[in-house]
């Protein structure tokens, strides 16, 4: 499922043009706390990236730092770069707006959150928010999204309906469609499956296979079954800091790190 | 036949149990049989009155003189110094009520909010009679300078006043309502680009709908039943207008003139104020069902 990069074991020293992201030396800190300690890597355009890692390593805390979502709440802290290309930005820096950020990095969260709304106002939600007006420009995209979720066929003929009529796997879906309604560069995943029962996972795994053609994605799990069956690359963390990055192949095969071989073979977390 | 003694079934402990439900029970049964007894004898009293006057009368008459030799007894002049003065109050309570509530729930920081809240409860807790005052000696003369026709007592003042003093019951209930919806739904919201006040309006108002309308309910009910500042500041003369610039006299102030006065009970007059009363709690019912029906309808499932 992974390609083979020309006997290359480690892809660090790629060629910047197959990155949408480079992550340099971010710390984060909750107050005083620091929560992410000097983390570096990468995320390949249209790849899937996981992050594994026991409870509170700062896997999550790393992945809302892509859509400055600590912006939200005070006392909150970045050092440090994330460069999204290809615009070689900083989308830390001060400068740059974290409204645009989450305009074009969308996020699906751990519960199903869809709006008190219809199904249809739920996927349009991104597009109004952007001021987009014409029925015509949100039927199509709204359709698109909703095939994109692989939720069309479940939801064309009540998308007037309300969003909770919904079970939890179809919202969750839905939240995709709504995350891809804007047409993202980069989707974040915060174990989406978390609150599904299998059957739902399993839809939502093929769903995340599908979507990487169009979308770089990264996603939070902690299910290390789930992040070998949909990724292309690992990082496995522990305590704020990434203790290993690789293909997911080598992480789940031949780890070089013993902390990370620990973590992959249950005995350790 | 021998009880198993180690399992055996505790008497002692279950009469306890019983005796404390059944003192629950009655406390809980005082609220409910109480408020029986008032509408009972609304409905008692009021049955006496209904027997002199038709309820075609009642209902169509223009006047309400019941004092006077020449007796009309058509609740109208005071229904439309109620809705007036009540519309007054909304108009000035629901907007700001809610503009406040979602500034304090969504924008304000945490030590502005805790600033604000105790100064909103000390609004409501200022007594009625002040209002009143207020709404005579400060307000009416602050209007008289802006609409120099204005009289002395007028709906307008006392409905603006009395809209003030509403404020802190909605816009706390509101806020409590805002504040109830959970955080995933407002991350969802900036997750997806939104600014603080799209998400504002656009999910948080949504989410916490039908908490909004029992405030805007509880704020009406309570304009409909206030009763010391239109007493005060509206004068007492029923007036069947639909003007707020005009003097008039509300239900409720009719029922505190006419319970203070001299009238024998018994007599006809006297008899009018539970007609009235029976009136202004079937409005109040009728706001309280539709914000029931409203809860129920729209009812939050996160």
């Amino acid at each position: 499922m992974v390609e083979n990069l020309a006997g290359e074991n480690s892809t660090v020293d790629a060629p910047h043009a197959q990155y949408k992201s480079e992550v340099r030396n971010l710390s984060f800190y909750y107050g005083a706390f620091s929560a992410l300690k000097n983390v570096n890597m990468m995320l390949h355009e249209k790849k899937v990236t996981a992050l594994i890692g026991p409870s509170g390593c700062g896997k999550s805390t790393f992945l809302r730092c892509f859509n400055r979502m600590h912006d939200l709440y005070p006392g909150n802290r970045y050092v440090g770069e994330i460069i999204l290309h290809p615009d070689n930005i900083n989308i830390l820096s001060r400068d740059v707006d974290p409204i645009e950020v989450r305009m074009r990095i969308s996020m699906v969260f751990q519960k199903p959150n869809p709006f008190p709304k219809s199904i249809y106002e739920n996927v349009a939600y991104g597009l109004r928010v952007r001021g987009v007006r014409q029925r015509a420009v949100l039927d199509e995209k709204v359709e698109e999204a909703l095939r994109g979720a692989a939720l069309w066929d479940e939801a064309k003929d009540r998308l007037n309906q309300p969003a909770y009529n919904l079970s939890g796997g179809q919202q969750q879906r839905l939240c995709i469609a709504r995350a891809l309604a804007t047409d993202p560069e980069i989707l974040l995943f915060d174990e989406p499956t978390s609150a599904l029962d299998p059957i739902a996972t399993a839809s939502i795994e093929e769903l995340i296979t599908d979507l990487k053609d169009k979308v770089t994605i990264l996603i939070v799990t902690h299910n290390m079954q789930q992040a070998a069956r949909v990724s292309d690359y690992t990082a496995y963390m522990y305590l704020g800091e990434i203790i290993e990055f690789d293909v997911t192949d080598t992480i789940f095969i031949k780890p070089k790190n013993k902390q990370t071989e620990d973590y992959i073979t249950g005995r350790f977390g | 036949m021998t009880q198993p003694k180690r399992l055996g079934y505790s008497y002692r402990r279950h009469l306890g149990e019983r005796f404390i439900e059944a003192l629950l029970f009655l406390m809980a049964f005082v609220s409910v049989a109480i408020t029986i007894a008032i509408v009972a004898m609304l409905v008692k009293e009021s049955i006496v009155f209904f027997e002199h006057v038709s309820l075609w009368e009642f209902f169509t008459d223009t006047e309400w003189t019941p004092l006077f030799d020449n007796a009309h007894y058509g609740i109208l002049p005071l229904i439309s110094g109620t809705v007036v003065s009540s519309s007054v109050a909304l108009l000035v309570a629901i907007p700001l009520g809610t503009i406040t509530a979602i500034y304090l729930s969504e924008f304000a920081p945490f030590a502005v909010r805790e600033m604000a809240k105790p100064f909103l409860e000390l609004l409501g807790g200022v007594p009625t009679v002040v209002y009143g005052y207020f709404a005579l000696l400060f307000v009416t003369p602050l209007l008289q300078k802006i609409f120099p026709e204005l009289p002395g007592f007028s709906l307008l003042s006392a409905g603006l006043v009395m809209g003030i003093m509403i404020i802190p019951y909605v816009s706390s209930m509101a806020e409590d309502a805002m504040r109830a919806v959970p955080m995933h739904l407002r991350e969802g919201s900036y997750a997806m680009g939104a600014t603080r006040f799209q998400t504002a309006i656009r999910v948080v108002m949504p989410g916490a709908f039908s908490g909004i309308a029992a405030a805007y309910i509880l704020g009406i009910s309570r304009a409909v039943g206030e009763t010391m500042v239109v007493a005060i500041a509206a004068g007492m003369q029923p007036n069947l207008t639909w003007n707020p610039m005009e003097p008039a006299a509300t239900i409720t102030a009719y029922i505190v003139q006419v319970s203070l006065g001299d009238l024998p009970h018994g007599s006809i007059g006297y008899q009018t104020i539970f007609a009235a009363g029976l009136t202004l709690l079937l409005l109040t019912l009728i706001f309280n069902i539709i914000g029931h029906v409203l809860r129920k309808r729209y009812r939050e499932v996160y």
